[in-house]
């Protein structure tokens, strides 16, 4: 029972959702873009999206500037 | 610029605003443009520096659900926008309604030094640059050195992409 965060072995929570993922690793900062085994979640869906066994999660952190 | 400069053929540039003096310390202006509209004053500076690069110019500020749309007939992205929540948004849609679509993108260009902290990721069809220990432009200094480190590298990424050298 376990899923991939950032290219890192994570314990497996069943019905977990994106969101609730996000807030169990601590990632609290606003701006990500997620991606589940390469498909790109939508913000608007991160509560609804549920983490399957096994899933490669990328959280990809954005900083401002440019 | 470095595009341009590097032959490529056409460039798509979406932008809404005018150039300002506080642009002027990273963003290729110059003073005497200052409070005009920046495509154009970009257009005039590609167009003095070479010569054979298009340049289709989009008067449009990017909005979530129709941000991707400039991009429909590209073979590349290019991120570069300011605000961070404007940029996750921007990444999100692109790669959301145009997944093939190859998108490069910077993260962490704020600060001074640390150059060698910037690195290249590629997760799919996004192709980040970043420095991962960077702070907030919100909580930091946008100064040309960095900004242009992060804004050539891209350009390079660009170049690789369009070669299919990295595709």
């Amino acid at each position: 029972m376990t899923i991939t965060v950032n290219r890192r072995p994570v314990e497996h929570v069943e019905g977990e959702t994106v969101g609730d993922l996000l807030k169990r690793m601590k990632y609290s900062f606003p701006l990500v873009v997620v991606k589940i085994d390469g498909r790109v979640i939508a913000k608007s869906a991160f509560s609804s999206t549920p983490i399957e066994d096994g899933s490669s999660v990328d959280v990809i952190h954005l900083t401002s500037g440019g | 610029m470095a595009l341009a400069r590097a032959g490529v053929g056409r460039l798509v540039v979406v932008d809404f605003d005018n150039v300002e003096e506080s642009n002027l310390n990273r963003q290729y202006y110059f003073l005497d443009q200052v409070g005009r509209p920046k495509l154009e004053c970009l257009r005039e500076n590609i167009e003095r520096a070479v010569r054979g690069c298009q340049i289709d110019m989009v008067d449009m500020k990017l909005e979530r659900g129709s941000m991707f749309r400039p991009f429909g007939d590209v073979d590349v992205v290019v991120e570069a926008l300011d605000r961070a929540s404007t940029k996750a948004a921007f990444i999100e849609e692109v790669m959301l309604r145009l997944p093939e679509k190859p998108i490069v993108a910077a993260s962490g260009v704020a600060g001074i030094g640390a150059s060698e902290r910037i690195v290249y990721s590629r997760y799919g069809k996004l192709h980040l640059i970043e420095d991962p220990e960077a702070r907030s432009s919100d909580d930091d200094v946008l100064l040309a050195p960095k900004v242009c480190l992060f804004a050539h590298y891209q350009a390079n990424v660009v170049l690789e992409i369009l070669l299919e050298v990295n595709g």
